[in-house]
């Protein structure tokens, strides 16, 4: 069973829709009981950097976060990729859960708008079991203003939006992020979303 | 690279697709969640319902079927038609859209898309601008399928939009809707040179040759087309793999 961390962020409904698709077993939840028991875990999000730590801090789940994503799979997907890294700077600076080391920061493109928002394509960096199966160069959809900066050993993907866009980390055991939306990137992602369902 | 966009429109009136469609095995007044779907398998982008309802009941069965929709249907939607308030906008992003368009309550009330913005973020608030040519030469905002202008400079509109925090500007042309004879390239590169945000070109595809023309000849992130793809006089694939011939950055399935 895949829980899906339910703390009060929007849009986790359409992560489940997609996990409901695929005939994946999986649940909404806030009980750290749940999370334990889960084979993985889905970190979902859309909002501030720090609007969505505090709300996951008032859920008290936070070290069962930090200590379940050392021994099962952990997805962080869009802001909830974002709050994998030790600092957010989105209206002032903000800790995060600091799964992976780096910080997340504003996209600055003279001539491009920000957001960065829709279909941009892979490139690969790193190799990435949840990408097992996924050509190179397909297309994912973004919707971010902020953008994690990290080692270049903890960048399974980036995409080019005028320069490189962090678009998938992965520490190299459990922990997962993508800055775009698996669940709304078509087949792509939910041939991702299915990988990662499988994964041991 | 952002891959340049392809989107299908549907026209929805109480919870039914009202353009005869003829996708195999739906009916000819379909389903909009079928339809949809069929939309998805062919690639398209982005899927944008215009909710044409009239009565306050409908909006009912449009969230019931943006819900419906979104358990099936995993790339963005967009749902317009009849949003006039935050609540709209919440009601609707609730239900399961991913971006929300706005029309003509956003030129009666502009504050209506800071509000939004501000509350849902730009990326989900979609100015949708109905535009067509004076005689001066400049473009006018109008409202109501084209009946009533506004009297507002078009592109002005447009630019205030991306100031107010509209994440993308939906521009269809009345001079070429419905014409067939090709996107309105001069209106568009009009918005397109005062705005950064997104432009979706929509009004007057009638074959390929236009949505690689629109792509090639103005910068528009994506081009938008309801009876074309409707009728199935062309797929969403069809269309895609002309723009790859013409080596435009395109997302194929």
């Amino acid at each position: 069973m895949i829980a899906i961390v339910d703390y009060g962020a929007g849009n986790i409904f359409s992560v489940k829709n997609a996990l409901d698709y695929l005939g994946i077993d999986n649940k909404l939840t806030s009980d750290a009981k749940e999370l334990e028991n889960a084979d993985r875990i889905i970190l979902p999000g859309v909002g501030a950097f720090p609007w969505a730590m505090k709300k996951l801090e008032e859920s008290g789940l936070i070290p069962v976060i930090k200590e379940q994503a050392k021994v099962k799979p952990f997805l962080g997907i869009c802001l909830g990729m974002q709050l994998i890294f030790d600092k957010g700077y989105e209206f002032g600076e903000t800790d995060g859960l600091g799964l992976i080391h780096g910080s997340v920061e504003k996209i600055e493109r003279e001539n491009l708008s920000v957001p960065h928002m829709g279909w941009n394509s892979l490139i690969y960096n790193k190799k990435c079991p949840i990408l097992n199966g996924i050509p190179e160069g397909e297309y994912v959809y973004f919707v971010h203003s902020f953008a994690a900066k990290c080692d270049d050993d903890s960048i399974g993907a980036y995409c080019d939006y005028g320069g490189k866009v962090t678009a998938l980390v992965y520490d190299g055991k459990y922990v997962y992020g993508t800055q775009f939306h698996p669940e709304k990137s078509g087949k792509t992602g939910l041939k991702m979303l299915k990988t990662f369902s499988e994964l041991v | 690279m952002l891959a340049k966009r392809i989107v299908p429109c549907l026209d929805v009136r109480d919870g039914k697709v009202v353009k005869g469609v003829n996708f195999v095995g739906i009916k000819e007044v379909g389903d909009p969640v079928e339809c949809a779907a069929e939309y998805d398998r062919q690639g398209a982008d982005e899927i944008v319902f215009l909710d044409i309802t009239a009565s306050n009941e409908g909006r009912g069965t449009m969230l019931d079927v943006v819900r419906r929709t979104a358990q099936k249907v995993f790339v963005p939607l967009t749902v317009g038609g009849g949003i006039r308030t935050i609540d709209d906008f919440r009601d609707t992003l609730r239900a399961g859209a991913d971006k929300v368009s706005v029309n003509s309550a956003a030129v009666k009330n502009p504050q209506l898309i800071k509000e939004a913005a501000d509350i849902f973020g730009s990326q989900c608030v979609v100015v949708a601008i109905d535009a067509k040519k004076c005689d001066d030469g400049h473009y006018t905002v109008v409202i109501n399928g084209g009946r009533i202008d506004m009297g507002i400079d078009a592109v002005e509109w447009a630019r205030k939009a991306e100031e107010l925090g509209a994440g993308e500007i939906l521009l269809t042309s009345m001079d070429t809707d419905g014409v067939k004879g090709g996107f309105d390239l001069d209106m568009l590169n009009a918005v397109c040179s005062v705005v950064k945000i997104p432009v979706i070109a929509s009004g007057g595809c009638g074959k390929l040759e236009h949505f690689t023309e629109v792509f090639e000849k103005t910068n528009s992130s994506a081009a938008l087309a309801a009876s074309l793809f409707h009728y199935k006089e062309l797929t969403v694939g069809q269309v895609k793999e002309e723009m790859q011939k013409h080596n435009i950055p395109v997302r194929t399935v």
